[in-house]
C-alpha cells in the first residue's frame, strides 16, 4: 500500500513535469519525482521497531564470532540511508542549476510560459 | 603493468576543481592543463586497451565495497572518450576565444569526462547512477554556455528530459536492490540467474530502458537531442554526439541487458525496434534540416540506431539460441560502429565549428563556396561525410558492411534493406552539405573568409587520419583480436555462459 502511494507521488510529479507550462511548475514536478524515490529507498530500509545498525560489545559473541539474533532481526539496512542522502546531495545540485537557468530565462523572455518561449523547433 | 583504474577518474575530477582558480595572466596555464589533463587520459586508455583489472577502493572486498571493472567493453568505450577529448579539447584552444571565463568551460568540460569514464568503468549500479549525474549535469550547463536565448531554452528542455531520465534510472535501482538485496552487478547477475526474473525487476528493466533510452535519444525519447546538441559550443557538441549519448546511453544499456538481467526475446525485439525507428526516423528528419549542426544532431540519431541495431541483432540470436558466430559478428558490427561514430561525428561536428568561426553563420543556404577559402577544412569534411555515409575505404563502410552481412545471415533481409536505404539517405543529406557549404557560389559577404589554422586544424587532421585508420581496426586481424573482439566477447559470453560474472 505504502509503495503504491511512493509510486502515485512518483506519477504525480511525472504528469507535472510532463504537462505544465510555467517553468517553475515543470522544476517542482521534476523535483517531487526525485523526492518519491527517494521516499521508496527510506521504505526499503524502514522496520517497524528497527534500532540503529550499530552493535553494541554485549550482542556480539567474540568466541564463537556471533552476533546475537535479536540483533540481526531488529537492526534496520543502513545502505538505503547512505544512497539517499547521495542522491539528495544530486538532486539539490541539479535543482540550483535548473532555478538559474529559469531565472537567467526570465531575464531574456521575461515570462516563464514555455508556449511564448520557443525559439527552437521540433 | 597494470593500469591504475581510479586514475581515469581522479585526473579530470581534481583537474576540475583546480582550473577555476586559474585567472588572469594565469589562463594560459589553465589551457595547457587541461590539454595535458585529456592527452594523459588518452595514453591511460590506450595503455588499457586489452586488459581487464579489478580495482577495490579502500581495500574493502566486492560486497561491502565499490568497485571499478575495466574490460573489454570499458576500455572500447574508454578509449572512445580518449580520442574525442582530447581532441575537442585542442579545438578548444582556439575555437573558446569568443567565449569568456575559458577556465570555467574546461572546469565543467573536464567534469563530464570525468562522469563518463567513472560510468564506463563502475562496477555497481548505485555509483554508475552518481556518475551519470555528474556527467549530465555538466552537460546541461555546457549546452547553455553561451547563455543565449536559444542556448538556455536548449539546456532548458534537456535539463528537463534528463532529469526525468535521472528519476528513473534511480527508481530502476531502488528496484533493483529491493529485489536482489545488492547493488553490486555481478551480484545482481548471479541473484537474477538464481531467482530468475520477477515483476519487480520487469519493472526495473523497463525504467532502465526509459531511462538510458531517454539518455541516448533513441526515437521515440529524441526530442532533446536536435536542440540540445547544436546549441552547445561546437568542441561540446562534438563531446556530447561523439561520446556521451554512448557512454551514458547505449554502454550502459548493452551492459545492463547482456551481464546483468541476461538477453531475452523480448527485450532482444525491443532493442531493434528503438534502432530501427531511430535509424530510420533520424536520417528523415535530418533530410530537411538547413542549419548545419541541426542536420548532423539528427544523424546522430540516425547513427545510434545502428549501434542499438547490431547490439539487438546479436542480443535475439543469442537468446533464440542461434548461431553465436553470427550474433558476436552483428555485436561487433554495432559496438565497431559506435567508435567510428565517435570519430566521424565529432569531426564533423569540429568542422561545423570551423565554418561556423569563419563565417558566422549555421545556415546552409547563406554559404557556399568555402572551398577555396577554406579548403583544409573541406577536406576533412568531406572525409568525414565519406564517412558517415558509408563510402569505402573510410571507417564507417567496414561497421556497416559488418552489419548488412550479419543481418543477412541471420536472415533478417528486410533489416539489411533498411540498413543500405538509411545509408543511402545518409549520403544524400552529406552531398547536400557539401553542395551548399563549399561548392557552389561564395556568397559578396564572405569573400574575406579565413581558414582556421593551427590547433583546430591539428585536432580535424587527426580524427580525419583517424577516420581512415580506424578501418584497420577490423581489416588487421591482430588489432581486432586486441581492441574490438573482447568488447564483444564479454558480451557474447556474458549471455551464452550461465555463470559469468561481470567482475571478471
Amino acid at each position: 500500500m505504502a509503495y503504491a502511494l511512493c509510486f502515485l507521488l512518483f506519477m504525480i510529479g511525472l504528469y507535472c513535469a510532463v504537462v505544465k507550462k510555467n517553468m517553475v511548475k515543470i522544476v517542482l514536478g521534476i523535483v517531487i519525482m526525485e523526492y518519491a524515490v527517494n521516499l521508496f529507498l527510506i521504505m526499503l530500509g524502514y522496520l517497524t521497531g528497527g534500532v540503529a545498525p550499530i552493535i553494541e560489545r554485549s550482542q556480539y559473541d567474540a568466541k564463537t564470532q556471533t552476533i546475537a539474533a535479536e540483533f540481526l532481526s531488529a537492526s534496520v539496512d543502513p545502505l538505503p540511508q547512505a544512497m539517499v542522502l547521495t542522491s539528495i546531495v544530486i538532486s539539490l545540485g541539479s535543482l540550483a542549476l535548473m532555478i538559474s537557468i529559469c531565472i537567467r530565462t526570465y531575464a531574456k523572455y521575461g515570462t516563464f510560459d514555455i508556449t511564448e518561449i520557443r525559439r527552437l523547433r521540433g | 603493468m597494470s593500469v591504475p583504474l581510479p586514475m581515469f577518474v581522479a585526473i579530470p575530477l581534481v583537474a576540475a576543481f583546480v582550473l577555476p582558480v586559474l585567472k588572469g595572466t594565469l589562463k594560459p596555464i589553465a589551457t595547457v592543463l587541461a590539454n595535458l589533463v585529456t592527452l594523459s587520459l588518452l595514453v591511460l586508455a590506450v595503455m588499457s586497451v586489452g586488459k581487464t583489472s579489478v580495482y577495490e577502493m579502500g581495500n574493502w572486498s566486492i560486497p561491502l565495497g565499490i568497485n571499478l571493472v575495466l574490460d573489454g567493453l570499458s576500455s572500447l568505450l574508454l578509449l572512445a572518450i580518449g580520442i574525442v577529448g582530447a581532441a575537442s579539447m585542442l579545438f578548444s584552444v582556439r575555437y573558446m576565444e569568443q567565449y569568456t571565463a575559458k577556465p570555467k568551460y574546461y572546469s565543467l568540460f573536464l567534469l563530464m569526462v570525468a562522469g563518463m569514464n567513472g560510468v564506463v568503468l563502475s562496477g555497481d549500479i548505485f555509483n554508475l547512477y552518481v556518475f551519470l549525474e555528474i556527467a549530465s549535469i555538466a552537460s546541461y550547463a555546457l549546452v547553455g554556455f553561451g547563455c543565449d536565448h536559444e542556448e538556455l531554452e536548449a539546456s532548458f528542455k534537456y535539463m528537463v528530459l534528463g532529469s526525468i531520465a535521472s528519476a528513473f534510472v534511480l527508481f530502476g535501482v531502488a528496484l533493483v536492490y529491493a529485489n536482489t538485496g545488492s547493488l553490486n552487478m555481478a551480484q545482481i547477475s548471479e541473484t537474477i540467474r538464481r531467482i530468475g526474473m520477477n515483476t519487480g525487476l520487469a519493472f526495473a528493466l523497463s525504467l532502465f530502458v526509459a531511462g538510458f533510452g531517454l539518455k541516448a535519444a533513441l526515437v521515440p525519447f529524441h526530442a532533446w537531442l536536435p536542440d540540445a546538441h547544436p546549441s552547445a559550443p561546437a568542441p561540446i557538441s562534438a563531446m556530447l554526439s561523439g561520446v556521451l549519448i554512448k557512454a551514458l546511453g547505449i554502454y550502459v544499456l548493452a551492459r545492463l541487458i547482456f551481464t546483468v538481467f541476461g538477453v531475452s526475446v523480448p527485450i532482444a525485439w525491443v532493442l531493434i525496434a528503438l534502432g530501427v525507428s531511430s535509424m530510420v526516423i533520424g536520417v528523415f528528419l535530418a533530410v530537411g534540416q538547413w542549419d548545419f549542426k541541426r542536420l548532423l544532431a539528427y544523424h546522430s540519431i540516425s547513427q545510434m540506431g545502428y549501434v542499438v541495431l547490431g547490439v539487438g541483432l546479436g542480443a535475439l540470436i543469442l537468446a533464440r539460441k542461434g548461431d553465436p558466430l553470427w550474433a558476436s559478428l552483428a555485436i561487433l558490427g554495432g559496438l565497431f560502429h559506435l567508435i567510428n561514430h565517435a570519430v566521424f561525428k565529432s569531426l564533423l561536428f569540429l568542422t561545423s565549428g570551423s565554418v561556423e568561426m569563419a563565417t558566422g553563420t549555421r545556415q546552409l543556404k547563406k554559404m557556399g563556396g568555402l572551398v577555396e577559402r577554406m579548403p583544409y577544412t573541406r577536406a576533412t569534411c568531406a572525409i568525414a561525410s565519406a564517412s558517415i555515409a558509408g563510402v569505402p575505404p573510410f571507417n564507417g563502410f567496414w561497421s556497416k558492411l559488418i552489419l548488412v552481412i550479419a543481418a543477412v545471415q541471420a536472415g533478417f533481409y528486410l533489416l539489411a534493406a533498411v540498413t543500405v536505404v538509411v545509408s543511402l539517405v545518409t549520403l544524400l543529406s552529406f552531398l547536400k552539405v557539401q553542395r551548399y557549404v563549399f561548392l557552389g557560389e561564395l556568397p559578396e559577404n564572405l569573400e574575406h573568409t579565413q581558414e582556421n589554422g593551427g590547433f583546430m586544424l591539428a585536432a580535424m587532421a587527426f580524427l580525419a587520419v583517424l577516420c581512415l585508420a580506424m578501418s584497420l581496426l577490423v581489416l588487421h586481424p591482430a588489432l581486432r583480436e586486441v581492441v574490438l573482439q573482447p568488447a564483444v566477447d564479454v558480451l557474447v559470453r556474458a549471455a551464452t555462459a550461465p555463470t559469468a560474472v561481470v567482475s571478471q
